[in-house]
């Protein structure tokens, strides 16, 4: 009763090779020529973007992406997140622990107590959840505004740079919400810490 | 602010519903209109290259038939590819063949729709796999849910003997819709600062003078299909959290948009088949009622933050930023968890196991659910069942035949209707239960206590409502688990989808009854109301204990 479309063998075997036919061609459309199109539309028009936002020092050397966050161990620079994969962008991860995962508070511990021997001058409660967390993606290139003010007394101590002047630096990094509206306020790490070594070459 | 960044993105999305509706009606309808003329010539040359000359109506037996025939095909020689990268062009990265089960794994995942990602793209896919396999199936699998969709709506609301011809909605899906939608997205995305490039991994000297390397790739393309096609498996491995698939809030408020307008116009669009406006627009409100709900609670949940990281004596202000990006910070990251589980995407900003328990059950319950716009067509197919069921719970309440847009609704329909609404629990329940009784399973759990029994409930209800998101830390690439899920998602993609054809199937032949004054409405803000009490009594009776034994149990332990 339920007829037409497969009641004789020669109807299968054309459905069949329809769907044969059919899956050749919309593979090479959507998994070759789409993708490739994109690509040289994209390599056109935005060449900067398409590459990966790729930052050069003073030198004209390329230095990193202005996306992807770098580690910084050195404490007369800004730090960025916690990364269990130390920045390494050639993967993305993170410890997925859940809140109730007791590694995740030894984890935090561990930072709150390098936190207060690297600073002693600002007390922990000041200091932003954000900055003692691991990003999703291991990456982050951003920390908050107030994670980057905490930071300045120590940079200071370090560095011998005025803190007004530090001030000054990371509120001319601080990026606004897209639009002035989606998302939140935010400092690029490297870009931060690009502005600090120039001022410090000065 | 957060609410109102939150508020603005949704007014969009209200706007958006009309006219994209009428769009998609106008894609499926086959009368003749104004897109003819830009897409009909290209449509002309597709069909005779692939040798469709007549592009009758089908009966739903043929319809299943052709589409599972074409998602065979695409399967095979995805898994050939997959297995032969190494052999094969595009391989800057020098990537190595995918070992077996993984291969199983990952082909199923992206031709249901689903987008489990068992590995992680930067370091095991070459960029030909990423582009004919991976982009590919985000195409033909969402076109596939696309058009079954449609055809069980044609089936509901028209009367006759066929329900479409499944190779011309699958072409008309991808030229009309996806294609062109795909390539301006991956433009926009691209000058956000997406990157699309075949170029291999770059190596940079940071600032402290260490050497860095980057993963680079065809990202932009991927990204637009992805969530245009509610796919949601990322090229990176942490997916949409990762920078390079979204640098800034604005591409984040894009990709939600991307994946979540189409399945909210579906329901204006089943409205215009049905010539009952009202109809469509009391699926939706069913829809966002919930959405609202669920998107407060994740929202709350997550600013409100953990009781143990406040004890610590930092400022935690801020909300659980654990496994949050600062661009996106509470709203973006609350709102996207909450769009990307609705959507049935499985994209994921923020990692979803870090989540607060409370926070974590929102997507966790919404895939339970799996009705809330739901991905490519299949959430509207899903409440639309609700309807029946709902429609054939009040008939029984007062004691008359039900009726659903002018048709009688008989235990024909029910049974089918009740095997597909069972399925759903069956396929999460049982494979939790097995993974729990063998070692093979439960060694997988990574967080202790009640968030690994989490953990593992995530990734089969993920799997089966062809989610794909994941409590990540799961540790999953064993062949027990890509099997076990493969399985999974294969149910919770066919049985559903032959099931609804084959409702539809039986509903296009039956004779209208006239409407009389007694018809019990179907298309008034009682029958939302009570849309909404069906979905949450099967969904509270099915899920409510194992819900109670992981986050909620979860919750009143955290201190």
């Amino acid at each position: 009763m339920d007829g037409q479309a497969k009641s004789s063998p020669r109807v299968g075997l054309s459905i069949l090779s329809v769907s044969l036919r059919i899956s050749l061609l919309f593979m090479l459309i959507c998994g070759i020529i789409y993708p490739l199109a994109s690509t040289g539309a994209a390599q056109l028009l935005f060449p900067y973007q398409a590459n990966g936002s790729l930052l050069k020092d003073s030198n004209g050397e390329l230095t990193g992406s202005e996306l992807i966050g770098q580690s910084f161990s050195d404490p007369s620079f800004f730090q960025g997140r916690v990364s269990s994969i130390e920045y390494n962008a050639a993967a993305s991860g993170s410890n997925n622990f859940a809140p109730s995962n007791p590694a995740l508070i030894e984890r935090t511990k561990a930072s709150v107590e390098e936190w207060k021997a690297n600073n002693p001058d600002v007390p922990v409660d000041q200091v932003p959840i954000a900055l003692l967390t691991n990003s999703g993606s291991g990456l982050d290139p951003h920390i908050t505004p107030q994670s980057a003010a905490v930071q300045i007394p120590r940079i200071s101590k370090l560095t011998g740079l005025p803190a007004a002047e530090l001030t000054v630096l990371v509120k001319e990094q601080t990026e606004g919400r897209d639009l002035g509206l989606f998302g939140d306020e935010r400092v690029n790490v490297l870009k931060l810490n690009l502005a600090l070594s120039a001022k410090l070459v000065k | 602010m957060d609410v109102l960044q939150m508020l603005v993105v949704i007014a969009v999305l209200l706007l958006l519903v009309k006219p994209l509706g009428t769009y998609v009606y106008h894609v499926f309808s086959n009368e003749p209109n104004r897109l003819d003329k830009i897409f009909g010539g290209t449509e002309r040359f597709i069909f005779r290259l692939i040798g469709l000359n007549r592009r009758e109506g089908m009966s739903w037996k043929g319809y299943a038939l052709t589409f599972i025939a074409t998602n065979i095909v695409l399967v095979a020689f995805s898994y050939l590819i997959l297995r032969l990268q190494h052999a094969l062009p595009f391989n800057p990265n020098g990537m190595g063949s995918m070992e077996p089960t993984l291969t199983f794994n990952t082909v199923i995942s992206f031709m249901t729709n689903t987008n489990l990602q068992h590995y992680s793209g930067e370091s095991a896919l070459s960029y030909f796999s990423q582009m004919a396999v991976i982009m590919m199936m985000m195409f033909t699998s969402a076109a596939t849910g696309f058009s079954v969709a449609i055809a069980f709506v044609r089936g509901i609301t028209s009367k006759g003997e066929t329900i479409g011809n499944f190779f011309e909605d699958f072409v008309k899906a991808h030229t009309r819709i996806f294609l062109p939608a795909s390539f301006i997205i991956t433009l926009v995305l691209v000058a956000l600062q997406v990157p699309q490039t075949l170029d291999p991994t770059l190596t940079v000297k940071t600032l402290e003078g260490a050497m860095q390397k980057i993963a680079v790739g065809p990202v932009a393309s991927l990204e637009s299909i992805k969530h245009l096609g509610t796919n949601g498996g990322g090229f990176f491995g942490v997916n949409s959290a990762h920078p390079f698939e979204n640098p800034s809030p604005l591409t984040n408020v894009i990709e939600i948009l991307c994946m979540w307008a189409l399945p909210a116009a579906l329901p204006y669009t089943f409205g215009l088949f049905a010539k009952n406006k009202k109809q469509g627009w009391v699926i939706f409100s069913a829809m966002i009622c919930l959405f609202l709900v669920f998107l407060s609670v994740a929202y709350t949940s997550e600013k409100a933050g953990s009781p143990a990281m406040e004890a610590l004596g930092i400022d935690a202000s801020q909300g659980s930023m654990e496994g949050k990006e600062v661009r996106f910070g509470i709203a973006q990251s609350a709102l996207f968890t909450t769009v990307t589980a609705a959507a049935t995407t499985g994209t994921v900003n923020n990692m979803h196991d870090t989540l607060t328990p409370l926070g974590g059950l929102v997507p966790l319950a919404e895939m339970m659910l799996n009705v809330i716009f739901g991905g490519k067509g299949v959430g509207l197919v899903n409440m639309l069942m609700y309807t029946v069921l709902a429609v054939f719970i009040c008939g029984l309440m007062v004691g008359r035949t039900p009726e659903f847009l002018g048709r009688k609704i008989e235990p024909r329909e029910m049974k089918l209707i009740a095997v597909a609404i069972l399925a759903h629990p069956f396929i999460i329940l049982v494979p939790t239960a097995i993974a729990f009784m063998t070692d093979l399973g439960h060694g997988a759990i990574t967080n202790p206590g009640f968030h690994g029994i989490s953990q593992v409930l995530y990734e089969y209800t993920s799997s089966a409502a062809n989610n794909g998101s994941g409590f990540e830390g799961l540790g999953d690439n064993t062949p027990f688990w890509n099997m076990s899920t493969g399985l999974v998602m294969l149910f919770g993609r066919y049985i559903s989808m032959i099931a609804m054809l084959a409702v539809a199937g039986s509903l296009v032949r039956k004779q209208p009854v006239p409407e009389t004054i007694g018809t019990f409405r179907t298309d008034n803000a009682l029958f939302t109301g009570l849309l909404i009490g069906t979905v949450l009594l099967i969904g509270a009776l099915t899920f409510l204990p194992v819900i109670v034994l992981g986050p909620v149990a979860e919750y009143l332990t955290l201190r």
